[in-house]
């Protein structure tokens, strides 16, 4: 039969639409699926954590928790602060809490190190960018949660995140890691990760490894739906801050000063 | 289908243009494989400046795609019969500009491999997932008008009717992948900088007038070059338009400086004076600020005046520092800025590395490439059809 | 048709060409031996039958994954009726060794495993410098 090669690429085309168009309805009926509430609603817990910077500033030079969560989890070191990945570190109380400095204050205040890390928001707004849902609230305990699996690295969380508490791998961690945890995995190049408040250990009934490696007693961790709690007793009881409140976040880290 | 056998006869200079082209691709295309191994650690990018030259210039890009309305609104909707010459070649633009968009984007992807995970789990809460819709759906509208437009011109009849509805569709669509891509900034609640309404109005401005300045380049270019002229009314009233989008994006740049500076806010005056002035040890954007603005100046003073815009040396000038200046405005200064100071107050700075470069470059050519070859195919078959696109697809009136 | 025997030629010489993987392997039938998978000596249950591993690792890994990482079940009842955490490297790399029973096959078969390696840790390589030279 003739067929002029126009026609026969159109139909070329068309079979092959065909043939991917039931591939490609059944990717849309699942991505029907997979679209959750932009905010998710928390039915359960709301895990939280509360750190007393005086504990914390009797040791000053304690970098305990810093070197638990790297060990548990593979952090990379790198010496190129551009590409550094932190997931719990410290930072000058004058860069933590910006608003709170005055002209006169007491001495030693303005620099004093504060632990940051994520603050697991009760309205993420990493999590109302991320266009994959490769981050995500859960809804049992509150955490805002990571899937290295599913990143793609665009980065937009990190965009969003107002607390820059989201590190990305510019370069394969391993070639900044020295022997590796073989309990937690590492990640790869071009995901981005943060603190997750250790949903490993907390399955098996554990703290997160900075809350148990803190030998100051600073940090506190708990659920803040329970009230019975600890940390729910210490918000009712003193005086706390948390970073930024006024952009609508609802942060989950509050601190003592 | 494509009639790219028209784009394969050329000249000595043709080809020497399109081998320079190709070059720059595979210079591009090597330090790309680089970058997919080592990872974005090779590019200037660092732990508080994420977004840079590949999103600024993604960012810049899609103004230039979105422009394309600024020729195709006056021609379809107001029977302005001057533009039938012109709206191809903008078409063929955006085609190009639009592709070119896609392009920034994946070279940017920690993850590319994982690209389509955006579409398997789609969550319409991210403006991100917008921009893909728009951007493809876009894509795919000038893609169907572009090639519909040259293959009727080609058989010397009118375009069929079914074209006309999808050109109205791509009018608003063309305002909307501007404003979902102002949207990817203008609702991050920590970041000040691009958290404010006018981004987008902004944006939209900066789009037609760098776009159509740039579209006004290469109808002069093409004139030179092949002879195809579109008319002197028609780059007439395109400068008009480009002064009009110049002077409302001057005017939004001095609100935005009125809000920062009357309100004396320093988390809004602080990005102003990183860009134009260089604050807190950090001014590797004060270059860029300064001369944007110097060049946005001087490009107004062109426009404004009517003997220097009509006369067509002093407008070639008025078009090159009006896309300059935007280019620097929006694909340097805006992206970067909005990171310094990051969210703990670190002024970190941020310089492309050379690899980025040759990508961006490479990018910039695959996109050259297009509007070249497009440009090519249009031109020959308008020759050989002893036609020309002034009697084009019928305009709405017409067919009413 | 002066040219019919060049035709025939090369025709002859491309069927030969496109079916070599056949005649090929057929002639060395000396090297035809499986891969030689060292079995974990302690344990002869896996979290499913060998048969059902063999052909389905994979989708059960990327079960586990979904439910681990998104659905945070972390407990997986084997159909012998024993309970084992959804793990590829505490649980899997446990009683298997990679190096000798995971790549044997793969490689013997020639399938490439996908990224888990990038970033999921063998219990037995924890150099990262040995860990990216193993094979994939």
């Amino acid at each position: 039969m003739k067929i002029s090669r126009k026609q026969f690429l159109k139909l070329t085309g068309a079979s092959l639409l065909t043939l991917s168009g039931g591939k490609l309805w059944s990717a849309l009926a699942y991505a029907g699926q997979a679209v959750a509430h932009p905010v998710q609603l928390i039915r359960g817990k709301q895990l939280a954590m509360l750190i007393d910077t005086r504990k914390c500033a009797e040791h000053p030079d304690c970098t305990g928790c810093i070197e638990a969560c790297a060990k548990a989890h593979n952090i990379p070191s790198f010496k190129n602060p551009a590409h550094e990945v932190k997931w719990i570190w410290t930072e000058p109380f004058e860069n933590v809490f910006p608003t709170e400095e005055t002209r006169f204050m007491p001495a030693g205040l303005k620099e004093k190190p504060v632990m940051v890390l994520c603050n697991h928001c009760d309205n993420p707004p990493c999590v109302r960018v991320c266009p994959t849902g490769a981050t995500w609230k859960r809804e049992d305990d509150g955490i805002v949660m990571m899937d290295w699996h599913r990143c793609i690295g665009c980065r937009y969380c990190m965009a969003a995140c107002p607390y820059g508490s989201r590190s990305f791998n510019w370069v394969d961690p391993r070639t900044a890691l020295g022997d590796l945890n073989p309990v937690f995995p590492t990640r790869t190049k071009g995901v981005v990760e943060k603190c997750t408040f250790c949903p490993e250990r907390l399955a098996k009934g554990q703290l997160p490894a900075c809350v148990e490696a803190c030998s100051a007693g600073a940090l506190l961790f708990g659920d803040l739906n329970d009230p019975a709690s600890a940390i729910r007793t210490q918000l009712e009881t003193q005086r706390t801050i948390r970073r930024r409140p006024e952009l609508g976040t609802g942060p989950n880290v509050y601190y003592v000063i | 289908m494509f009639m790219l056998e028209k784009a394969v006869v050329g000249s000595r200079r043709y080809w020497i243009w399109i081998s320079t082209l190709v070059g720059i691709i595979a210079v591009a295309f090597f330090f790309y494989l680089r970058q997919f191994n080592y990872g974005l650690g090779i590019t200037g990018l660092s732990r508080n400046v994420t977004w840079g030259l590949y999103i600024g210039q993604f960012t810049f890009l899609v103004g230039v795609a979105a422009s394309a309305v600024m020729v195709v609104l006056p021609y379809y909707l107001h029977n302005h019969k001057e533009f039938g010459r012109m709206t191809i070649l903008g078409e063929c633009l955006a085609v190009s500009a639009v592709t070119t968009c896609i392009l920034f984007i994946l070279v940017d992807l920690g993850q590319p491999m994982r690209a389509l995970n955006i579409i398997i789990y789609a969550r319409p809460n991210s403006m991100m997932f917008w921009d893909m819709v728009s951007l493809g759906g876009y894509w795919v509208l000038n893609a169907t008008i572009t090639l519909v437009s040259l293959h009727a011109v080609q058989k010397g009849v009118a375009p069929p009717a079914w074209i006309k509805p999808v050109i109205l569709l791509s009018i608003p669509w063309a305002i909307s992948i501007h404003t979902v891509t102002a949207f990817l900034y203008s609702g991050l609640p920590g970041r000040p900088f691009w958290l404010t309404a006018i981004l987008a109005p902004r944006f939209l401005a900066s789009a037609f007038a760098s776009g159509p300045a740039l579209l006004i380049l290469l109808c002069m270019l093409i004139r030179r070059l092949d002879g195809y002229d579109v008319g002197r009314k028609a780059i007439n009233d395109v400068a008009i338009i480009v002064t009009y989008a110049m002077t409302v994006n001057v005017f939004f740049l001095l609100m935005e400086l009125f809000t920062s500076f009357y309100s004396q806010i320093p988390t809004l005056m602080e990005h102003f004076e990183n860009m134009y002035v260089g604050v807190g040890g950090n001014s590797s954007l004060v270059p860029w600020g300064q001369s944007s603005v110097v060049m946005m100046t001087a490009a107004l003073l062109l426009l404004l005046i009517p003997q220097t815009r009509r006369n067509e040396r002093t407008l070639v000038v008025a078009c090159i520092l009006t896309f300059v200046s935007l280019w620097a405005d929006k694909g340097i200064c805006l992206v970067v800025g909005g990171f310094i100071p990051s969210p703990l107050g670190a002024m970190t700075g941020y310089v492309p590395t050379l690899p980025e470069l040759c990508i961006g470059a490479g990018v910039w050519a695959i996109g050259a490439l297009m509007v070249t070859v497009f440009y090519k195919v249009a031109l020959s078959t308008a020759v050989a059809a002893g036609a020309d696109f002034a009697h084009g697809p019928a305009t709405v009136k017409e067919a009413a | 048709m002066r040219d019919r025997a060049w035709i025939l030629l090369g025709l002859g010489a491309f069927l030969l060409l496109l079916s070599s993987p056949l005649w090929w392997n057929m002639r060395a039938r000396a090297g035809l031996k499986g891969p030689d998978l060292v079995s974990p000596a302690d344990q002869k249950d896996c979290v499913l039958p060998a048969h059902e591993m063999n052909v389905s690792h994979m989708q059960l890994l990327l079960q586990w994954r979904d439910k681990v990482v998104r659905q945070e079940i972390h407990s997986f009842k084997a159909y012998d009726g024993k309970v084992y955490d959804m793990r590829l490297s505490g649980t899997c790399l446990s009683c298997h060794e990679k190096a000798k029973f995971c790549d044997r096959c793969h490689a013997y078969v020639g399938v490439k495993t996908p990224y888990c390696w990038d970033c999921h840790i063998d219990p037995a390589q924890t150099r990262p410098a040995l860990a990216r030279r193993s094979p994939q």
